[in-house]
């Protein structure tokens, strides 16, 4: 079957097989990729002694330029740590509020909180920092538990209602309604009333809902719903809510409260983290 | 009753099936094996309701070159068949990407449907392409029929049965984590019997040819089939919980385990997608371009050249991770080195054309061999360059991995499968002709265009994720969250979408364009360009 013959095409010669009409040119093989080829083989020759590369019994040969990633990565971490010097620590061992005051600090400090921030904190309070129903918007001047670095401080390190901090922020709210504290049209009333201090629409003042203000509203949220930050009673008289600023939902809350939960930050992300944080949240636009 | 011993076969494996299904010690294995009994009952009522020898389609003298073709006609058809289904669910979960509410927990949440796409392109499709073109190739290249009916029959019924086994599996949330080798145990264990009846069809086919030599096609198959038996059992080695139970665990652990998973995925790439289409290429690009093949020296270099180095090369998937530094450095210098074996393939293929560049004008079919070939080239050196470390530290665990891959599975995959099948199909039955060349030629350009979305988006993803991740502040803090850089893909994911459509409608496209061939018709339509009077007279 070796019917060698010479393609008229190209004019190389055939090697003289054929499987189903298929013929094959007895071409050399191309230069170039030839050539190439060595190449690459020299380059991985080449590469495989600079480089640890051959398993020997027990260990592989390191390769002649002592590379190994583990002590690259250690290197990069060390040469990081020191391109920020001691400013880490600084943070640590400075009170915050004089951090803000020193402005080699507070930069350092501002960049590291917004870059924990996306990390840790945008999952509740957005990216922008701009929160959702149920999770406080941080950009504006309204603080549940109070908007003062030291507040702020206070309040990363150790959450709300934290389970596992017994320093956290803790107030609960009573079930005025489910648990039958106010009759349902005394409920309406308040809700009415609480409503009128921002001017909702529905929102209704009346001597009946003022008193009920006054006697299971006022001790936590303030005579007039202006708040106390100290006992992270939310103001009622503007037009930030962290639960919707409807009559409806202003009813809701009255009836069966809910209740955010923040966890305490320090134990996990240490004294330095928090403070950077700290600087960073007060820095965005509400900080007092 | 010719058909007897596989009813009796088919029932008794239903009710086998069914009894496992009432013994089942969980309940995704419960409801699995009562698939399988279903698939396999319906099997044994279709075999009993064909009367007499199912026909030899010889109504058109077809079946008169002497060869089994019988199973290679229905393989036609499943290609096309799986391929639409592989890229349907591809664009499914591209959405789902882009838009999670599309996932509709739990049977099709994207954990479940994403092993569902990649194994109905990879095996489903590719894989049924791989068997139906070496049933095809062999007996023409041998001129020898298989050697076996029954175990052809079984060969690719068997397999079909794996994919559906597999399949329905991943969906009831059954699945050994394990890339590109999800399936469970006993869907494994079924597969394994399956290739080594295959390794004994291939091979006894070739044993008894009537060639003195063995074709080049053959070797490519051959390697194929040998070596993803070996990556299969190598790969699977676990320990089921329970016998009645669909949870087993690997013989390895850690980053043994990592490594032997990227032994064998990369190797599923080398030998089912490099050397396996390889094949198919060697066959069908010859007969197509009715020219001989460029340089037999090369065919023997490089495949050598393929194969030995191919199988070294998957630590480089495992780059700055627990894997000791000397395996990644000998992953990524053969995957450095294996460029040049690669584009032998390519070499000989387009090589091949010389004399025979017209028919790039006239003939839709050399068209998608063509850039089917040049997708390999391209993925074959984009390999090699993302193996190497500095690379892979920007582009690993990036978009850019995915894009890569689809430029392969699309665009060689996808391209050298679908002009194979519109190769066969005229033939298998008997037609002079396709019943429309020209709606070759739109899906030629649905699917390029689709690709061509679908790798630039990818990698200008995939770069700009991996800028992202590594991006610091003068103060040396990271500026990106993860959930910014993944908010910040979200027109890519459209986009990519976008192609996977485009190529999935030209799969549609071919879909009707067979079937019409099949029923015998022709499309009343120009041909392509002026062939006859621009043939260069020679």
């Amino acid at each position: 079957m070796t019917n060698k013959e010479i393609d008229q095409v190209t004019g190389v010669e055939t090697t003289g097989h054929e499987w189903d009409g298929i013929k094959e040119l007895n071409n050399p093989l191309p230069r170039w990729w030839l050539w190439t080829f060595y190449g690459s083989i020299v380059f991985a020759i080449g590469y495989t002694i600079a480089f640890p590369a051959w398993p020997m019994i027990s260990s592989a040969t390191t390769g002649v330029l002592g590379y190994s990633s583990r002590a690259d990565l250690d290197a990069e971490l060390v040469a990081a740590k020191a391109a920020q010097g001691d400013l880490v620590t600084k943070i640590a061992e400075t009170p915050v509020a004089d951090i803000l005051a020193n402005e080699d600090l507070a930069r350092f400090a501002r960049a590291g909180g917004k870059s924990l921030f996306k990390v840790y904190c945008s999952q509740c309070h957005g990216t922008g920092a701009t929160g959702s129903v149920g999770y406080p918007n941080l950009n504006d001047d309204e603080w549940v538990w109070g908007g003062s670095i030291e507040q702020i401080y206070a309040t990363i390190s150790h959450g709300a209602r934290s389970p596992t901090d017994p320093e956290t922020h803790y107030n609960v709210m009573p079930n005025f309604g489910t648990d039958g504290m106010l009759a349902p049209e005394q409920i309406d009333l308040l809700a009415k009333q609480v409503a009128s201090l921002s001017g909702i629409e529905g929102g209704a003042a009346s001597p009946e809902g003022n008193q009920l203000f006054a006697d299971n509203c006022a001790a936590c949220h303030g005579g007039g719903g202006e708040g106390m930050p100290d006992a992270g009673g939310p103001s009622l008289n503007d037009q930030i809510w962290l639960y919707e600023g409807t009559l409806a939902a202003i009813k809701a809350q009255i009836e069966r409260p809910r209740h955010g939960v923040m966890p305490a930050w320090q134990p996990r992300l240490g004294e330095s983290a928090v403070k950077q944080l700290a600087v960073y949240v007060h820095g965005l636009g509400g900080g007092q | 009753m010719q058909n007897l011993p596989w009813i009796i076969t088919l029932a008794g494996g239903a009710f086998f099936t069914l009894v496992l299904s009432g013994l089942g010690q969980d309940a995704a294995f419960s409801a699995h094996m009562g698939i399988i009994a279903a698939v396999l009952g319906l099997g044994a009522v279709v075999l009993l309701r064909q009367r007499g020898p199912a026909p030899a389609i010889s109504s058109d003298g077809a079946e008169s070159n002497g060869y089994f073709d019988a199973p290679i006609r229905i393989g036609s058809i499943l290609t096309v068949f799986w391929g639409c289904v592989g890229f349907l669910v591809g664009v499914v979960i591209a959405l789902q990407l882009a838009w999670p509410e599309l996932n509709f927990g739990p049977w099709f949440n994207f954990g479940r449907m994403r092993p569902l796409h990649t194994s109905a392109v990879v095996f489903a499709f590719g894989g049924t392409a791989l068997m139906t073109t070496s049933f095809y190739v062999v007996q023409r290249t041998s001129r020898a029929r298989l050697i076996n009916d029954s175990l052809a029959w079984f060969v690719f019924w068997g397999y079909q049965l794996f994919i559906v086994m597999a399949a329905t599996g991943y969906l009831l949330g059954i699945t050994e984590s394990r890339e590109y080798a999800e399936p469970e145990w006993y869907t494994d264990i079924w597969l394994t019997i399956v290739w080594v009846a295959y390794l004994i069809l291939f091979l006894g086919t070739i044993i008894k040819r009537k060639e003195p030599h063995i074709y080049v096609a053959n070797w490519f198959y051959l390697a194929f089939i040998v070596t993803i038996a070996l990556l299969h059992v190598v790969n699977n080695l676990s320990m089921p919980v329970s016998l009645l139970g669909s949870k087993s665990y690997s013989l390895f652990s850690g980053v043994q385990d990592a490594l032997t998973q990227w032994w064998y995925g990369h190797n599923a790439v080398g030998f089912f997608l490099t050397a396996g289409f390889l094949g198919m290429m060697y066959y069908f690009m010859p007969k197509q371009a009715e020219r001989p093949v460029y340089s037999y020296r090369l065919s023997i270099i490089h495949f050598w050249a393929l194969i030995f180095l191919y199988i070294w090369a998957g630590p480089h998937h495992l780059h700055y991770t627990a894997l000791p530094d000397w395996a990644q450095t000998l992953g990524m210098v053969f995957s450095v080195m294996l460029w040049m074996p690669s584009w032998g393939g390519m070499i000989n293929g387009l090589m091949t054309l010389r004399g025979a560049w017209d028919k790039m004008r006239t003939d839709p079919i050399m068209r998608m061999m063509v850039i089917a070939v040049a997708f390999y080239g391209m993925s074959t050196f984009e390999g090699p360059v993302m193996s190497i470390k500095s690379v892979n530290g920007l582009s690993h665990y990036t978009d850019w991995t995915i894009g890569h891959v689809h430029s392969g599975a699309l665009g060689w995959v996808g391209m050298i499968s679908f002009a194979a099948v519109y190769f066969m199909v005229p033939r298998l039955w008997g037609r002079t002709q396709l019943y429309s060349p020209r709606m070759v030629n739109w899906h030629f350009w649905l699917a390029t265009t689709g690709i061509v979305v679908y790798a630039a988006v990818m990698w200008v993803s995939g770069v700009m994720q991996g800028l992202m991740w590594r991006e610091y502040d003068d103060q040396g803090f990271l500026v990106y969250s993860f959930a910014e850089t993944v908010a910040a893909l979200h027109p890519y994911y459209i986009a990519r979408a976008f192609g996977g459509l485009l190529y999935l409608a030209g799969g549609l496209v071919m879909a009707f364009n067979v079937w019409m061939t099949i029923r015998g018709r022709v499309r009343d339509e120009r041909p392509i360009a002026t062939a006859t009077v621009l043939q260069p007279a020679e």
